[in-house]
């Protein structure tokens, strides 16, 4: 047919072997709705190493804790940008918020994401009120008008509004928790829903994608973290990261446990269809799931940290092991994301055919647009931190007024303890 | 304004001031709220003293229930079904976008399992001219046990997955049990054509939104058949509406014991099926 030719250059066709409904062969969700959970649980696993200090008081976090609500937000901005830029007509994405389908997992969405990044924004600002206002009273460069606009009005910091600051972020952190989480469990749900799908039909699915979330979130905290710390010339808190260690370890073991009992599950139970599923974890699946995501990705970590954690491992040793475990972390965990939403839809509807799909590297759907929307959080994250700095070691001096802000960071960056959470931990 | 005198006091001022903010917002709010009360009363309204509804004036959706039947013994695979629908549809002519489609069912002798094509297979695409599909003749030596076609196509459900998971309710359910699409609000997220479990809905590049089987509901709600049907030249196709005793759905279900596709995913389907086979899904 010719018009066929034709019409290839607006969409990608995916070829298949077996049966699969003539109109599969156009994969729906592609890399964006890869990235789309990935940084959604980047979001909720960075949130959930700073709700380990405010909340839970674990002073050892302390380093990475307002960092963490920082990238927290760098992550979520590009969150919708994502879908928006998957949709056909982003000009109508608001229908999903004006009139929303109420059955509809995808129409909630937008409500959930929207209280969050409004939750996310307040605790931030209440983290930051008395470095604002400090700046706003002392910054002299150009940064000074918004920093005046960022206090909104507000200039007073005494220990009434400091006790009422901490209230105010403590609530706020505590409602995180629900939030952070549910929004990544419901990204779970979206898939674990569907019926249509074999593959996503389960009831672990937003579980699994909320553990996943976690080890991400950590893992890219002790990459970024370790990464600023050396190109801002300070020590490395060894503590922090022997704490995030354990915790990455911890989720991680739970995480893997989750995804293969899911998978066993699914191959036990053998409904109908099993034999594609069974073709397709020994072809596509053998590399991407049973030796990146799941070998080289979750169980190799696991080792390396078991290793470190019975061998109460410090030092060089640690940063290393830290660095490349959570490394590994992150790489299994954007291969559990392909695996999902690629891998569903791979394996046809029809469950006697299978869909051998390839990520183009250009168009909207491509790696390239994936890639420039996996590094516009570290704009984010860069501009951000430029106006509100979350190290401890260089921050203004609360409350003295009587130092500029160049000389706080002086003064204190050739102070080498970073904080003094440190220590106690 | 009157200077001094009635200059108020610091604090009188601002009550003035709110006083007046109150009322605009009052009365801002007012007409924010009339006008959204307008836009979503205003069609019900219109509907409920004319009886207008989409897309004829004298159809009225309520007095009808329309239903779908196949008669997979009678295909005989000559697809003019498939391109009656592209042509009366619009339907990119390609072979990725099909709002009805045919499957060839073939049991080889000594195979356990059939072996399964549409017209979308490059083997049948290459024997096909535009607006003229048809099927090759790969099995004319094979040892063929038994063989048929599967016409297939939107089931507008009863509980339609697409319209449940749809975040801005485009896709909706008509009273007379259509499933339709409105294409002016759709945002195209694709979400409908992954919920669907018989892979009838595809992304429409060129009006970037979901698309559907309608029943050809521009013919239907003018007492037409739909265009698959009214070319089929064996009468594999049957449409009617099921609330007239007399019409071919209601017969067509009356003298026959039907089966729905994939009736486990609880979708209710109201395209029947006579003479398929274990192997269909």
């Amino acid at each position: 047919m010719d018009p066929a030719q034709a019409a290839h250059a607006v969409f990608h066709v995916t070829p298949y072997t077996g049966y699969v409904y003539p109109n599969e062969t156009v994969v729906p969700w592609s890399i964006l709705i890869v990235i789309y959970p990935y940084l959604t649980g980047l979001v909720a696993g960075a949130f959930t190493v700073s709700s380990f200090y405010h909340v839970f008081g674990m002073e050892r976090f302390k380093p990475v804790a307002r960092f963490a609500l920082i990238a927290a937000l760098s992550f979520m901005v590009v969150v919708p940008l994502t879908l928006l830029s998957h949709l056909g007509h982003p000009e109508r994405a608001f229908n999903a918020m004006m009139t929303p389908h109420t059955t509809s997992a995808m129409a909630i969405f937008g409500y959930v994401a929207s209280f969050y990044v409004i939750l996310l924004m307040l605790e931030i600002w209440f983290m930051f009120r008395e470095d604002i206002v400090h700046n706003a009273r002392h910054d002299r460069t150009w940064k000074r008008p918004f920093y005046r606009l960022m206090t909104l009005g507000s200039y007073e910091i005494n220990e009434l509004t400091r006790r009422y600051d901490h209230k105010w972020l403590m609530a706020l952190a505590i409602i995180g928790i629900p939030a952070a989480h549910g929004l990544h469990g419901y990204v779970g749900f979206v898939f674990g829903s569907l019926k249509s799908r074999e593959w996503w039909s389960s009831d672990l699915m937003p579980v699994i994608f909320l553990f996943s979330a976690i080890v991400s979130g950590i893992s890219v905290l002790i990459i970024f973290y370790m990464l600023i710390s050396l190109i801002r010339r300070v020590r490395i808190d060894e503590d922090c990261i022997k704490g995030m260690v354990l915790a990455l370890w911890g989720f991680l073991m739970f995480t893997v446990t989750l995804e293969g009992v899911e998978f066993f599950a699914l191959m036990y139970r053998a409904r109908e269809g099993i034999e594609i599923i069974r073709e397709y974890k020994d072809g596509p699946l053998f590399w991407r799931f049973t030796v990146m995501q799941i070998g080289i990705g979750a169980l190799l970590p696991v080792l390396i940290m078991t290793l470190m954690v019975y061998f109460r491992t410090a030092g060089r040793k640690l940063l290393l092991g830290a660095f490349v475990s959570a490394s590994l972390v992150l790489v299994s965990v954007i291969f559990m994301r392909y695996n999902v939403v690629i891998g569903g839809q791979e394996i046809s509807k029809t469950m006697k055919g299978l869909l051998d799909y390839s990520v183009p590297y250009f168009g909207q759907e491509g790696w390239l647009m994936a890639a420039a929307l996996l590094s516009t959080p570290l704009l984010f994250m860069y501009i951000l931190t430029r106006f509100f700095n979350p190290w401890d070691d260089t921050a203004p001096v609360r409350a003295g007024g009587a130092h500029t802000r160049d000389s706080c960071r002086l003064g204190a960056g050739e102070q080498a303890p970073v904080s003094e959470g440190g220590a106690s931990g | 304004m009157q200077p001094d005198e009635s200059a108020p006091l610091p604090g009188r001022q601002d009550e003035q001031k709110s006083a007046d903010r109150r009322r605009f917002l009052a009365g801002a709010g007012a007409a924010c709220a009339s006008a959204a009360l307008a836009s979503v009363l205003g069609p019900t309204l219109a509907l409920g003293e004319t009886r207008v509804s989409f897309p004829t004036p004298d159809y009225d959706w309520e007095k009808h229930n329309w239903g779908y039947g196949i008669d997979a013994t009678k295909c005989i695979g000559c697809l003019r079904c498939v391109d009656a629908c592209k042509n009366e549809n619009g339907v990119a002519k390609d072979a990725h976008h099909f709002r009805t489609w045919v499957e060839r069912y073939v049991y080889i002798e000594g195979e356990k399992h059939p072996r399964i094509d549409s017209q979308a297979d490059p083997g049948n695409i290459a024997v096909s001219a535009p607006d003229a599909s048809r099927f090759d003749d790969r099995y004319k030596d094979a040892k063929v046990e038994k063989a048929f076609f599967v016409p297939k196509m939107c089931n507008h459900c009863q509980e339609p997955s697409c319209v449940q998971v749809c975040p801005t309710g485009a896709t909706y359910k008509t009273k007379d049990g259509a499933v339709l699409v409105d294409k002016s609000y759709c945002i195209g997220c694709q979400y409908c054509v992954q919920a669907c479990p018989y892979g009838a809905r595809y992304f429409n590049d060129v009006e970037r939104r979901a698309d559907k089987c309608t029943w050809c509901y521009h013919r239907i709600s003018k007492g037409m058949n739909p265009a698959c049907v009214e070319v089929c030249p064996v009468g594999a196709r049957v449409f009617g509406d099921m609330n007239d005793k007399s019409s071919p759905i209601s017969r067509f279900l009356k003298d026959n014991r039907v089966f729905v596709l994939k009736p486990e995913m609880g979708n209710k389907p109201t395209c029947f099926y006579i003479g398929i086979d274990k192997e269909v899904s």
